[in-house]
């Protein structure tokens, strides 16, 4: 992740999103998000339940709730801004450049069409396609994503295969076309953890392959180890800590960020406690006045609830929205 | 010790091969429906070659006959052959039935899923009128239609037509409002399909089984409305061979030639059944879950 726009196939800055009340007064969910995600970059966005995680990625896809709406900042995809551009456009990108993956394998398939040609509709449409060489493709694309006897399996229905392949199914579908942005909204949630390994193999080798880049949002920070090279952490509709994953979990510079790893179980170091984070996450109407981890926090001081600690690169390569920062430099274990 | 191996795992197999869908064919209550209005149409289709009789020509001096050699299912008080008319009977009202089920059927259907899909002023203006529709009983404005446009089968069509659109919208418009919310819709727009091939190739497919089962039934509601049209002079016209009429002419002699209007009476439930099975069986067919 970069901090600086230009060629990056996702570049979203400034992005607040929200409700506008009657009246002209607006409360704002996800507040000032900006992120690049350069080519061939995996980006994981992790924050736990109501941090706005997914509604930023809902943004970027154009796909937010009825009654929730991007207040102001841009997304840019490959240097126009998909906000302002006409709906029509939009829909062209959606699919041979831009593509979603879904978290309920079970429900977003189509129960009365033929998987297979459902893969096949999007490179027909997209890409201009005969059905003979669409339904090619389609097979070719199933064989990509491991599952065996490709052939035969595109002639099923949804109903008749197991929640992994119907995943495999959703991401054939979206790597059909070839995008260049694949967006994940927490796909392995609703599988086992031996198929959610297997699937987010596939999900980095497909990217890695193609070149694609990624994100993923989730709540499982074992995911993003897994899967990502980049990391968001975002937190009461706030970026947080922003870097990469390796170094983040090795020395997070958020207290934030630190608590989360620390109330996660680590299974190379099993004999570690877990540490809960006490307290709720703020309502979004009622924010704290300064830091909006600060009620929580274990390293507050008193100037961190008078002012909103701005996203700063702490150490090289690293973003953190923290003035305590300094004071977290143990490297955890 | 061996076969006993080779045996547990071929049963084993089964239950995978039991997944795969089971043919239309196999489908008990597809074909015995097939078969029923398969037969009835055929009998519509060939009448005059199947009965010797014509249906409209009186014969005064073989009025009301016993079943027998000659009359099947006897002869009218006109001494018209019963089987003839019945035959014949089933020619004007499968034709009525099915010809008067088509245009609601179809736009009905159609301002139903527009109106359950894009909701807003549309959905507004469409259920409005569908409710001044229904707060009148079907008979009641058919009648008055037939009435106002005059008796005769283009009447009847235009009558039912106006009437029948409103339950194939509100059931569209209901269907259309769950599907639209389902992830698969959500995940075809994404993938960037129109509205129009997300309507007709996703959601159509999806809940078309609806509005057609409840048009199998609706055949049969029909075909009730023709017979009750013609009880009230206001259907088809005699001497036309016509299940209703012909119920309706059998009730004088109930107690003495109980065939009379028995047999129509069952000619018009063997229709309705062979169109419930029909329409079961279509939506177990457009339903692969359901198809095992």
């Amino acid at each position: 992740m970069s901090v600086e726009g230009g060629s990056a196939p996702l570049s979203v800055q400034d992005l607040t999103i929200g409700l506008r009340r009657p009246g002209g007064r607006s409360v704002a969910i996800v507040e000032d998000v900006s992120f690049d995600v350069d080519p061939g970059q995996r980006l994981g966005i992790v924050g736990e339940s109501g941090s706005g995680k997914s509604l930023t990625l809902r943004a970027v896809a154009g796909l937010l709730p009825r009654g929730v709406e991007v207040l102001s900042g841009r997304v840019e995809f490959g240097g126009r801004d998909l906000l302002t551009m006409p709906a029509k456009d939009r829909r062209a990108l959606m699919g041979p450049e831009i593509a979603m993956i879904f978290q309920e394998p079970m429900t977003a398939l189509n129960p009365v069409m033929r998987v297979g040609d459902q893969i096949a509709e999007g490179p027909r449409r997209h890409l201009g396609l005969s059905a003979k060489e669409a339904r090619e493709l389609a097979v070719s694309m199933m064989a990509r994503t491991g599952i065996p006897d490709p052939a035969r399996r595109a002639k099923a229905y949804p109903h008749e295969l197991s929640g992994g392949l119907r995943q495999r199914i959703m991401i054939a579908m979206a790597v059909s076309c070839g995008p260049r942005l694949l967006l994940c909204d927490e796909p392995t949630t609703a599988l086992d953890v031996t198929v959610q390994l297997q699937v987010l193999k596939l999900l980095e080798k497909l990217c890695d392959d193609t070149g694609a880049s990624l994100v993923f949002v989730t709540h499982d920070l074992a995911v993003v180890n897994q899967t990502c090279s980049e990391l968001a952490v975002m937190y009461a509709g706030h970026i947080v800590e922003a870097g990469g994953v390796k170094d983040t979990f090795r020395q997070p510079r958020h207290p934030y960020t630190r608590a989360l790893l620390e109330s996660a179980p680590d299974f190379d170091h099993p004999e570690r406690e877990l540490i809960p984070i006490p307290g709720f996450a703020p309502n979004v109407a009622d924010r704290p006045s300064g830091c909006p981890f600060a009620p929580r926090c274990g390293y507050v001081r008193d100037h961190c609830t008078e002012a909103v600690p701005p996203l700063e690169e702490v150490i090289p390569g690293r973003l953190a929205a923290c003035f305590e920062s300094d004071r977290l430099v143990e490297v955890l274990a | 010790m061996t076969t006993a191996v080779v045996r547990a795992s071929r049963a084993m197999r089964r239950p995978a091969r039991s997944r795969a869908l089971r043919p239309w064919y196999r489908n008990g209550i597809l074909v015995a429906g097939i078969v029923i209005v398969g037969l009835l149409v055929l009998v519509a289709v060939f009448a005059p070659l199947l009965s010797p009789y014509d249906p409209i020509t009186q014969d005064l001096n073989h009025t009301l006959e016993a079943p027998g050699a000659h009359h099947w299912l006897g002869t009218d008080k006109y001494g018209r052959d019963v089987l003839t008319r019945l035959l014949y009977g089933a020619r004007i009202d499968l034709r009525v039935g099915f010809l008067a089920v088509l245009i609601p059927f179809v736009v009905g259907s159609v301002l139903g899923a527009l109106a359950g899909y894009f909701g807003g002023w549309f959905d507004a203006i469409v259920m409005r009128i569908v409710d001044v529709f229904f707060a009148f009983p079907f008979y009641v404005l058919v009648i008055v239609l037939v009435f106002v446009l005059g008796a005769g089968e283009s009447s009847i069509y235009l009558a039912i037509a106006a009437v029948s659109w409103v339950s194939y919208a509100k059931i569209m418009r209901g269907e259309l409002l769950v599907a639209k919310k389902q992830d698969w819709v959500v995940a075809a727009r994404l993938g960037g399909m129109s509205h129009a091939r997300v309507l007709m190739r996703h959601i159509g497919p999806n809940v078309l089984s609806q509005a057609l089962i409840y048009a199998m039934s609706d055949i049969v509601m029909d075909i009730m409305a023709i017979v009750t049209l013609g009880y009230l002079g206001l259907g088809i016209a005699p001497p036309t061979p016509e299940w209703g009429s012909m119920i309706l002419d059998g009730q004088e002699f109930i107690t003495t030639q109980w065939a009379q209007a028995t047999i129509p009476g069952l000619a018009v439930v063997l229709t309705s059944l062979g169109l419930s099975f029909l329409g079961d069986g279509l939506s177990d067919l457009l339903t692969p879950e359901r198809r095992r």
